[in-house]
């Protein structure tokens, strides 16, 4: 090592032309960190869609027998708010994250098939819109699940179904391009030096979830091309009196869905295995064993999806298999939190924001983990399936899941991606409102359905103490949108008024952070030679070794819009 | 104490007590509760304590440790351990749960009857093959229950009520669970879990109730627009009271047969002429 001379890795890149401006250069870009942008606004548009929906469905709940909304309109509501959260939030917005990030984590200078990956975007807002429009006729009330046959012409005649189709086509489509590009991109065009075992495990977590939806996808894609001719075209895919089964479409819907639960929670997994040894100030604990339980995590995935039907007549066999693989599917799951909570371990943590959004959601994950396994033991699923329990199941794994690593991820990369610092104040008063504000409307959700509430019920008697506990969850969901609202106000401020970043403020461990922020079209004009999982760590160990003979100590980060400097 | 801990774990179950299988169902979960509040102190308490304990102060240096291949295994093995003790626990239950039992000695003599509606090989009996099967059939927005005994040789003419189920006590009652539209759920929470009614699918489940009482319930999976008034009832009575009851439900359901029947009549000849005129 002593024997090697090479130039001091500075920050080198450049502008080499102005930047495209106006609306038109955002529509006909092929710049991955563009695209990226333009997903991440247009989801998070879609989540707080999806938030109002939300909080009218607990307004509807404050009281029992309330008479806010129809039963129409509320069916309407909780269709809206499941579908948009997980085909227009949650999973393009890892697509987002991955579009912005993964090129410049592995050090390429843009996707592998830009065209293709602009595409990707437009086929996911044209299946937004189209959804969306629905709201202006009649939206579809048949669930997220869209179980036939209440999906079918018979009972779901209004057009809102047909539009609940095209989102899963278009989105799916979307989905499934930009899986193939993302894994496209990873397979050919990382770094020098950057083999499979020093691939950043948020690379991982993106390669895993691009090959689940490779597999998951067309299965839905399938099943929804099914309904849709069932529905017009005189077809009997579904419908049991002329040799269909509704049956099936539960199987091909859950064979989707289950590995859609891992396609949007692994990104988060990833997230969590970058945020956190940066803020610990220590290497990831179990690099190998996390890479591992990904991919574990995502095989396995594939194999459980019968233990959302468990109360469906199916055969018992099918019972004990589907509780094995969902118990097995914990183990992983458990290894990853526990090396979480290693990498910890004789740290030094540093309280900022995006640390705070993963300690959170390591605390809200392991509960929703925990309830998980209840759910998997197939008689006591009985009870629980399809009550609130199953819906405070849900939110802990999805919201507590993946949510709060979007938002740490927000917190992480916004210098990144804009320049300048969100504001800590703001970013923690955030964190606790959101944190707090989840834990009261959801916890409370467990007994709710322990006490036989079910789920999708737009009324409900006031009988024991549910009038309570709903009140109490109501009240926590303000708390929740309320903390959203911080965050949002924090972005908008601080694009404006933010501190400048320089490009490696938190002094964090991918090549993303080589670059200037935001990092100029071409990302990098040098991609430096990578020798480990934290090349960061090792430029800025190279730095500090050659910069005047160890002047400068700990904390050296290149000066922002410095070029590029030789030997 | 006891009665504080009582509560507080009930208030963290399921609902159980009107049947042998809820209340196995409700043992099972509660050995779960427990494994899964050690391994959540256990977990959330590391955490938490690491948080505090290594936050960054002057002088700190973080260590620079990548793993440890034995305490990695450790916990790997750990957690499969603990799973593999569950499934085992499940198996032991499985059996209390799924299985009917007999009905009691002062169960109701209607149990002899098998008035199966449909024969199914998945469908489990009691021991001594002696149970009230009743049929269960989900409708948008109600739920409707056929009684042993039809008067037809096609099987109709059976006895029937709507939402409310009124069944004898201390006899081992199956539920034979259909549906003629969309997807339900059958779901009485202190009689067992809940079972989908798929068009063209059985499905089976069993109760017996030991107390007379009232036991509620509702649709549980979304049905439509009606789902949250999809509500359903089990009225247990002792034996003698329900043969009385569903001797008065089949003379009343004749009757009302009887009438419809004669204002059919009446309006066949009411109406017969004019049919002439416009065939």
């Amino acid at each position: 090592m002593a024997t090697y001379v090479a130039p001091i890795p500075q920050v080198s890149a450049s502008r080499a032309e102005r930047e495209a401006r106006g609306w038109t250069s955002w529509i006909t870009t092929t710049d991955h960190k563009r695209i990226g942008i333009m997903y991440m606004v247009t989801t998070f548009v879609f989540f707080c869609l999806g938030g109002v929906e939300a909080l009218m469905i607990r307004l509807q709940l404050g009281a029992p027998n309330n008479t806010l909304v129809t039963p129409q309109t509320y069916n309407q509501l909780f269709t809206m708010h499941g579908t948009t959260m997980i085909f227009l939030f949650v999973v393009p917005m890892m697509a987002g994250l991955a579009n912005y990030f993964v090129p410049l984590m592995v050090g390429a200078r843009d996707m592998a098939y830009p065209r293709l990956n602009a595409l990707s975007f437009w086929l996911l807002l044209a299946g937004g819109i189209v959804f969306y429009a629905s709201v202006f006729w009649n939206p579809p009330e048949a669930g997220w699940t869209s179980y036939v046959p209440l999906s079918s012409s018979t009972y779901s005649p209004s057009g809102g179904q047909d539009a609940w189709i095209y989102l899963i086509h278009l989105t799916g489509l979307s989905s499934i391009l930009g899986a193939v590009n993302f894994y496209a991109t990873i397979a050919n065009m990382r770094a020098r030096g950057m083999s499979w075992g020093r691939l950043p495990l948020f690379v991982w977590a993106i390669l895993t979830y691009s090959v689940l939806i490779i597999f998951a996808m067309p299965v839905i894609a399938a099943a929804v091309t099914m309904l849709l001719t069932d529905r017009h075209f005189g077809t009997h895919f579904f419908d049991q009196a002329n040799g269909g089964s509704p049956l099936l479409w539960q199987n091909l819907f859950w064979f989707f869905g289950h590995p859609e639960v891992y396609i949007m929670v692994l990104p988060g997994f990833g997230l969590v295995s970058e945020i956190l040894p940066v803020f610990a100030r220590k290497p990831i604990f179990g690099y190998k064993a996390i890479a591992a339980s990904t991919v574990a995590i995502a095989f396995l995935g594939l194999l459980t999806w019968a233990h959302h039907m468990f109360t469906a007549p199916i055969p018992e066999v099918i019972l004990v298999f589907v509780m094995f693989s969902s118990f097995l599917i914990a183990v992983p799951t458990g290894v990853k939190m526990l090396n979480w909570i290693a990498t910890l371990w004789r740290g030094t943590i540093e309280f900022k924001t995006p640390l705070l959004f993963c300690a959170g959601f390591i605390a809200l994950f392991l509960i929703g983990g925990i309830s998980g396994v209840f759910l998997a033991i197939f008689p006591v699923d009985w009870q629980l399936n399809e009550t609130y329990f199953v819906v405070a199941h849900i939110h802990f794994v999805l919201m507590g899941g993946s949510v709060f690593t979007i938002f740490a991820a927000i917190y992480y990369w916004f210098p990144k991606m804009t320049g300048r610092m969100l504001s800590e104040g703001l970013g923690k008063l955030s964190f606790y409102l959101m944190f707090v504000g989840f834990l009261t409307t959801f916890l409370i959700q467990h007994v709710m359905g322990l006490d036989g509430m079910p789920r999708r019920i737009y009324e409900y008697d006031n009988v024991g103490n549910l009038a309570l506990y709903n009140a109490i969850s109501t009240i926590g969901s303000f708390i929740l949108a309320s903390g959203v609202i911080v965050t949002i106000v924090n972005v908008a401020r601080s694009l404006k008024v933010g501190v400048i970043a320089g490009p490696d403020p938190w002094m964090a461990n991918t090549l993303e952070w080589f670059t200037t922020s935001p990092p100029p079209e071409n990302n990098f004009d040098v991609v430096p030679l990578v020798r480990s999982a934290e090349p960061m760590k090792d430029i800025r160990r190279e730095v500090e070794r050659r910069s005047a003979g160890g002047r400068a100590t700990g904390g050296v980060t290149v000066p922002s819009g410095a070029t590029q400097v030789g030997v | 104490m006891g009665h504080l801990t009582n509560s507080t774990l009930a208030f963290f179950s399921p609902l159980s007590g009107g049947s042998p299988n809820a209340n196995q169902i409700g043992n099972l979960y509660k050995i779960t509760l427990y494994i899964a509040l050690v391994i959540f102190i256990a977990v959330e308490g590391a955490l938490l304590y690491a948080l505090i304990k290594f936050r960054a102060r002057k002088g700190a240096v973080a260590a620079q440790i990548r793993g440890n291949t034995r305490l990695e295994v450790g916990w790997t093995v750990g957690a499969g351990v603990i799973l593999v003790a569950l499934a085992v626990l499940t198996f032991a239950k499985l059996g209390s749960i799924q299985d009917p039992s007999n009905s009691n000695a002062n169960g109701d003599a209607l149990a002899s009857q098998s008035g199966l509606l449909y024969a199914s090989t998945e469908r489990k009996l009691p021991p001594n093959g002696k149970s009230l099967n009743i049929s269960v059939i989900g409708r948008q927005f109600l739920w409707q229950f056929v009684y042993p005994g039809q008067t037809e040789s096609d099987g109709l003419g059976a006895p029937y009520s709507y939402e409310q189920m009124v069944v004898p006590t201390n006899t081992t009652v199956t539920l034979d669970i259909v549906s003629a539209d969309v997807v339900h759920s059958w779901w009485i929470p202190e009689l067992g879990g809940k079972f989908q009614a798929v068009p063209g699918y059985h499905s089976y489940t069993w109760f017996k109730v030991s107390k007379p009482g009232l036991y509620r319930g509702q649709c549980a999976l979304l049905c439509g627009r009606g789902h949250a008034r999809m509500i359903a009832a089990v009225k247990a009575v002792p034996p003698a009271q329900f043969d009385a009851w569903l001797a008065n439900q089949k003379l009343m359901i004749a009757e009302a047969n009887a009438a419809a029947q004669a204002a059919r009549a009446k309006l066949n000849t009411q109406t017969g002429a004019g049919q002439v005129e416009n065939p």
